[in-house]
């Protein structure tokens, strides 16, 4: 039936049913409030049989649920960890944490689905509705708290015993100081823990793979190493410590391609080490581009040109990555000759 | 001496001469006979590089020098060594179809054969890392946990953590690395391809080599196990909290309104 065909009077708000909220005032308003709707029954209001049937769907899920919640314990308890299975098309996947997860996800789901129909067919859904009141209070309650300030601190005397009140206001700017003082708890100050690493001069090389000092004839022209410094070993307790300050990435360029006079200078044969520690944030950076010489840093795509002074090309990193200066020992080892002429890693206010 | 001068007319002693020269023979035979062999060798060693010479220049020698010296459009290929021909070739990265930020991974053009002619031929303008025999790098007898604390040191950074690869700047990147050919990883590990560094045998032995293959392939082969299922690339929470959020608050959304659209009364309107 197209709008055309209806005749013109069902359209006006006289001819609709008085709903629940409001009687129409004004027949003769076409802008008048129509009020509610009337009320429309389900059939579940009407059928007792619906309402029993949606009674029995709502016990149903919900007895679902708990013999889902069964199945989980049961399948906690009988599956192995790491027993893996091919299920389509997840793939192979553990059985363990798949039906933990179906079992856990249908026990919640059908407690919420019960609960859902359960309201839409069942629970009252008769509409009502709450008039809003102004909430201010009445004049005279306002006048009476406001006298019972006035006399409250007339009689205290805070105004007259000056001694009192700024005694009062000192106790109370001192209370928070102790929530600040325990702010100290939160480990020992750094000091100079940031300034240095464990490079020191005279410290060979370790190569992070064989664990054996590394020799320049190991290291050739495009290749990536990683090193570090002499005596720390891999299960001591400062070793988490110390690696992140000492990490090492070496790479070998020919010296014509080095453009930095001082990184030159620092290298052995063309053999230069870099700090592994991004000058951004400190992300241990080593994406090296053996043809470009650049380094990128996964984390917020800092880029350095290992050929020039490890100098920032892109992003945000604030300084070029510390060089630590190399050599060779009398056993023909890499060592270094000293520490890092600057704190590794990203910088902090007192950096200097 | 006087002695054997004296019995030379003894009847036994044409006999021990012809044992004699039976054994001088025999000795210089032995001694010959694997020379010969050598020089079988190196007659086939030759035709393959002839053969590759062929192929090389045809295929390559428009970029890499009619010498495979290098030119403005391919580098130098004197001492690259079988190994990085084998892996380019073998790959089908090279012959390279067009210059960019990186030559990607194609079909391969090359028979086995042709490939190996080609490698000898490159391997003969200069010395380099030869092709790995199967016994190199297969990973039976490898550590797979040891290969994977040299995977997280070395490789990680570029290639993911369990080999899906990653960005790299101006638009080059590290491949994934599933279902590469072990040789072919040994090779880029020897050889470091492109812009790949190389990890050689004085800095990675290559029992290290073994184990990180044996690695990769557990983390990423054809059927390794994912434990979570859908694993979504295996890019970690950035891509996983991206499917939740639209996924799994989709969804949810999608079941609200589907409730709320369906009334619930007797008479529909
Ligand atoms: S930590 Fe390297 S760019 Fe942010």
């Amino acid at each position: 039936m197209s709008s055309q065909e209806i005749p013109e009077e069902e359209n006006l708000p006289s001819a609709q049913e008085p709903g629940h909220g409001g009687a129409v005032e004004r027949a003769d308003d076409p802008f008048a409030d129509p009020g509610l709707p009337a009320h429309q029954p389900r059939i579940q209001d009407i059928d007792e049989r619906a309402a029993k049937r949606s009674e029995r769907v709502v016990a149903f899920l919900f007895l679902l649920s708990m013999l889902a919640t069964v199945a989980f314990i049961a399948s906690f308890v009988a599956f192995p960890v790491d027993k893996i299975v091919y299920i389509w098309p997840l793939g192979h996947i553990s059985i363990l944490n798949f039906s933990l997860g179906v079992t856990l996800g249908v026990a919640l789901f059908c407690i919420g689905a019960g609960a859902v129909h359960w309201a839409r067919t069942l629970m009252s859904d008769v509409e009502m509705t709450d008039e809003r009141h102004p909430i201010a209070a009445t004049p005279e309650v306002k006048a009476k708290v406001l006298a019972d300030f006035a006399a409250g601190a007339s009689e205290s005397g805070f105004g007259r015993r000056k001694l009192i009140r700024n005694t009062m206001f000192g106790a109370l700017a001192f209370v928070p100081l102790s929530g600040v003082v325990l702010l100290r708890d939160l480990g020992p100050l750094p000091e100079k823990k940031l300034r240095s690493t464990l490079w020191a001069k005279g410290k060979q090389l370790i190569n992070m793979n064989t664990l054996e000092p590394l020799r320049p004839e190991d290291v050739v022209v495009g290749s990536l190493t990683f090193a570090m410094p002499e005596g720390l070993e891999e299960d001591s307790e400062e070793f988490q410590v110390e690696i992140a300050k000492a990490a090492l990435m070496i790479v070998r360029i020919q010296p014509d391609d080095i453009k930095d006079k001082r990184e030159l200078d620092w290298s052995h044969q063309g053999i230069v080490a870099f700090s592994k520690i991004c000058t951004h944030v400190g992300c241990p950076i080593s994406l090296y581009e053996q043809q470009t010489h650049h380094v990128l840093c996964p984390c917020h795509q800092s880029t350095f040109d290992l050929s020039d002074g490890a100098r920032v090309l892109f992003g945000p990193a604030g300084h070029a990555l510390p060089q630590l200066r190399i050599g060779v020992n009398g056993e023909g080892n890499l060592e270094a000759l000293g520490d890092f002429e600057e704190p590794v890693g990203p910088a902090f206010w007192e950096r200097g | 001496m006087k002695k054997l001068s004296a019995r030379r007319r003894h009847p036994l002693a044409a006999v021990v001469v012809l044992l004699l020269a039976l054994a001088a023979t025999g000795g210089l035979y032995a001694a010959f006979a694997p020379a010969d062999k050598a020089q079988a060798d190196t007659t086939s060693q030759s035709l393959a590089i002839e053969e590759g010479k062929k192929i090389y220049s045809v295929g390559c020698a428009s970029c890499h020098g009619v010498g495979g010296q290098g030119s403005s459009d391919g580098p130098s290929l004197v001492g690259v060594g079988a190994a990085a021909v084998d892996f380019q070739v073998g790959t089908g990265r090279m012959p390279a179809q067009q210059p960019g930020a990186q030559v990607p991974k194609k079909k391969v053009i090359y028979s086995q054969k042709e490939i190996d002619q080609l490698a000898a031929y490159v391997a003969s303008l200069g010395a380099g890392p030869a092709q790995p025999t199967s016994e190199q790098y297969s990973p039976d007898g490898a550590d797979i946990a040891r290969g994977g604390d040299l995977f997280r040191t070395n490789c990680t950074q570029c290639h993911n953590f369990t080999g899906e690869g990653g960005a790299l700047t101006h638009g080059k990147s590290a491949p994934n690395l599933d279902g590469v050919d072990p040789k072919h990883i040994y090779e880029a590990m020897q050889t470091g391809p492109q812009n790949m560094p190389s990890f050689p045998d004085t800095t990675m032995p290559e029992q290290q080599k073994k184990d990180l293959i044996a690695y990769i392939q557990a983390v990423n082969g054809a059927d390794s196990p994912s434990p979570g299922g859908l694993n979504l690339g295996g890019l970690g929470p950035v891509s996983e909290g991206l499917f939740g959020w639209i996924f799994g608050l989709g969804a949810c959304i999608a079941v609200a309104i589907w409730v709320a659209a369906h009334t619930a009364k007797a008479k529909k309107s």
